[in-house]
């Protein structure tokens, strides 16, 4: 009798606590130290309050959590929150009856939430054709470019000026290699920095209806004469010896760590991972542009991921997303989160409270990210979004890979991306439009 | 005459094979039909919704010109992972048949990479090769040889095939050994005196013997060449340079997997199912009217 009565006791804490705290899953792609970074705001957010309890889970890396989440989604088991790359954002927008907008979630949740509390260029990127904002910014970046001070130095190069524009970043290769580099410079996600933010950066269509930003109908433009002459550039570099490629992705990312190269465009996100590993002296700066390109240089376009909510829930789980999302968009948060990551701060108030605590006068450099994306958009240059755009990044890999290894002209190269991206367009035009 | 062992009883027979059937129902027709099915569809990424396209998925891939081009891409891997993976096992298996010491330490050592998963397998001879860091590349350079698989396509191809082909020996070089211990010692002993060098034992007793095994082993490799080495080409260049190791099945999975695009990923296992199909029809009609049993 007794066994039963704390049996019963038992069974009826359990699910006292079970419906005490509703738990949150959220599913995200962060590794190393920005792993780090996510469980402790899970451990903060479930800290500031009782009632909810949001579980980060690791799914792999973008690509793969996103098939995963599609696969769980199928079977009825996808999470609460999904951590989605910018390239995946088309996808996710087309896919109406597997999401929830943010937007609404925050509504229904009763939740104060302000889109123009977001720095310009990150929330016209998430936000629908009926300004509505679909997913909820976390953790953006853009493209900059870093440089190893010490390697500067050994090769008579001044190490508090940098390179700004692509002809003196010749100029540094070429010095750089006379002084014994092999690897001068190289490029990691060659796709995003040499031709998305490339495009934005000099204010030119990377694909016509505003970057596909104004409908399905969008073609690509990246063989463009700019385009070419720029491809061409790199193309000579690589031919003399001054850029060196790594391979895609974030590949090249740690030879510039292990100091073999020199220079480097990449994320802002690799901010904290160089800060921790690197064993020599790094500075950041602008993304190189031409000088002669009126309007250059405009902004940067913007990578990393955003969060998504996924369809099917229960209304007071969608309250947890929506004030887990609250506090992570706190100033007090993301400031915090821009500075231990190197990911943009987001919101204005983020990046004035970081301005206002010093930050950037005590870590040069670190400013470069936000300044390069607080301002005014033009229609060339708020984003790129087409359909099928993992598939395409990796055409553009493919495609560069074979003017790095002189096979193709930076113009057949350019070309090529150009009508193969458009297939894959056309067909995600005409399977959306069903819709 | 012919002998042949007769049931009586009308369902013991069904009895007997129904857990094979069964097996092969639930891990080969079942998934077989629904990549047929799926060809014939196409839906959105959530999988939200379905529609019925007929052939459109193979019209697609018949005029994407990169997806003719990795047959080629697909017949060089495999020939290679073919040839070069059963020459070298076979060798490995003659050597190790006449080990006398030690032959267990050597024989445990030759089967230790058939453990390793593909992606492993991608991973350590990446690591091995990586232009910067690599061990062998750094070998390579210090021998006046500029080793790039980022670059150039060629040494990518070696680097896949070298890999599918690491992966594979183990189990090639255990069927081989088997053939070689199945050998009559008698056959050789006699061919010894009446003064056949070993060579020409080789070639005139041992290999004809064995080619049971080794037609046993052609197909088995082809297929494993076709269909299981996605994981070495994901992790050891992931189809790059442009598209020089893409290979079918690569295709099938960054498609369906990466792309989600599961219509077309489909439509191109069918085609692969199709292909692997007639090859092993043709290997059994004319290649195995050369095999003595």
């Amino acid at each position: 009798m007794r066994l039963k009565f704390s049996a019963v006791l038992f069974a009826s804490l359990a699910s006292l606590s079970a419906h005490a705290q509703t738990e949150i899953h959220f599913w995200h792609s962060m590794t190393a130290v920005n792993g780090e970074w996510v469980n402790d705001l899970a451990k903060g957010f479930n800290a500031s309050q009782t009632k909810y309890k949001v579980i980060p889970t690791f799914k792999g890396v973008y690509d793969e959590s996103l098939t995963a989440a599609m696969a769980a989604f199928r079977s009825g088991n996808a999470p609460h929150i999904l951590q989605v790359f910018e390239v995946g954002t088309a996808t996710m927008m087309a896919s109406r009856k597997a999401i929830v907008p943010v937007g609404e979630v925050m509504k229904n949740a009763g939740v104060k939430f302000d889109p123009n509390a977001y720095i310009p260029a990150v929330a016209g990127y998430y936000t629908g054709a009926n300004g509505q904002m679909l997913s909820f910014p976390f953790n953006s970046s853009t493209t900059v470019f870093y440089y190893n001070k010490d390697a500067f130095k050994a090769a008579g190069l001044d190490p508090n000026a940098p390179p700004k524009t692509w002809i003196e970043v010749a100029q540094a290769a070429a010095k750089l290699k006379a002084s014994g580099h092999q690897c001068p410079l190289t490029i990691a996600w060659q796709s995003w920095t040499q031709l998305e933010s490339f495009s934005a950066w000099h204010n030119v269509e990377f694909a016509s209806k505003n970057n596909g930003f104004g409908g399905l109908d969008a073609r690509m433009k990246v063989n463009s004469p700019l385009h070419v002459r720029h491809i061409e550039n790199l193309a000579n570099m690589a031919k003399q010896g001054l850029f060196v490629y790594k391979g895609r992705t974030s590949v090249p990312e740690p030879t510039f760590i292990s100091g073999e190269c020199a220079m480097i465009t990449t994320s802002s996100g690799f901010y904290g991972n160089a800060k921790k590993n690197a064993k020599f002296d790094f500075g950041l700066s602008t993304l190189p542009y031409y000088p002669d390109v009126p309007g250059a240089p405009q902004n940067t376009v913007i990578g990393g991921a955003s969060l998504w909510v996924m369809a099917g829930k229960k209304p007071e789980e969608y309250k947890g997303v929506a004030e887990f999302f609250n506090y992570v968009s706190s100033p007090e948060v993301q400031s915090e989160s821009h500075k231990r990551t190197g990911y943009l701060p987001i919101t204005m108030a983020a990046f004035e409270l970081t301005e206002k605590s010093g930050y950037y006068k005590e870590n040069p450099g670190t400013d470069v990210a936000p300044t390069q994306m607080i301002r005014k958009t033009t229609d060339k240059s708020r984003g790129i979004r087409l359909g099928n755009y993992v598939q395409i990044r990796t055409i553009e890999d493919e495609e560069l890979e074979q003017v790095w290894a002189g096979k193709k002209t930076a113009k057949e190269a350019l070309d090529a991306i150009v009508s193969r991206g458009n297939e894959l367009i056309e067909r995600f035009e005409k399977a959306n439009s069903k819709n | 005459m012919e002998k042949r062992v007769v049931f009586r009883s009308s369902w013991l027979p069904w009895a007997l094979i129904a857990p094979q059937v069964v097996v092969i129902t639930l891990f080969f027709f079942w998934p077989a039909a629904q990549a047929l099915v799926q060809s014939l569809q196409q839906s959105d990424a959530f999988g939200t919704s379905v529609e019925w396209v007929g052939f459109e998925n193979f019209v697609n891939l018949w005029n994407d010109a990169t997806y003719l081009a990795s047959f080629y891409t697909t017949a060089v891997f495999s020939v290679s992972v073919a040839v070069v993976g059963l020459t070298l096992s076979l060798l490995l298996a003659v050597f190790a048949d006449r080990v006398v010491k030690g032959a267990l330490a050597y024989r445990t050592l030759l089967i230790w990479p058939y453990a390793v998963a593909p992606a492993v397998a991608g991973v350590l001879w990446l690591f091995m090769f990586a232009p910067s860091v690599g061990v062998v590349s750094y070998t390579l350079r210090k021998l006046g040889f500029e080793w790039n698989h980022l670059l150039n396509g060629n040494h990518a191809m070696t680097l896949v095939v070298m890999a599918a082909v690491w992966k594979q020996i183990s189990y090639n070089f255990l069927f081989f050994l088997a053939g070689l211990q199945s050998i009559p010692k008698s056959l050789i002993e006699a061919a010894a005196i009446d003064g056949a060098r070993p060579w020409r034992r080789f070639w005139t007793i041992v290999f004809p013997m064995l080619s049971p095994t080794t037609f046993f082993l052609l197909v088995i490799n082809i297929v494993y060449a076709f269909f299981d080495t996605f994981a070495i080409i994901d992790s050891a260049t992931q189809g790059g340079p442009g598209k020089d190791t893409v290979i079918l099945v690569y295709k099938v999975y960054y498609d369906g997997f990466k792309a989600m695009d599961l219509g077309g990923s489909a439509a191109q296992s069918v085609i692969l199912m199709v292909i692997v199909v007639a090859l092993t029809v043709i290997q059994f009609r004319f290649v195995e009217k050369k095999v003595n049993y």
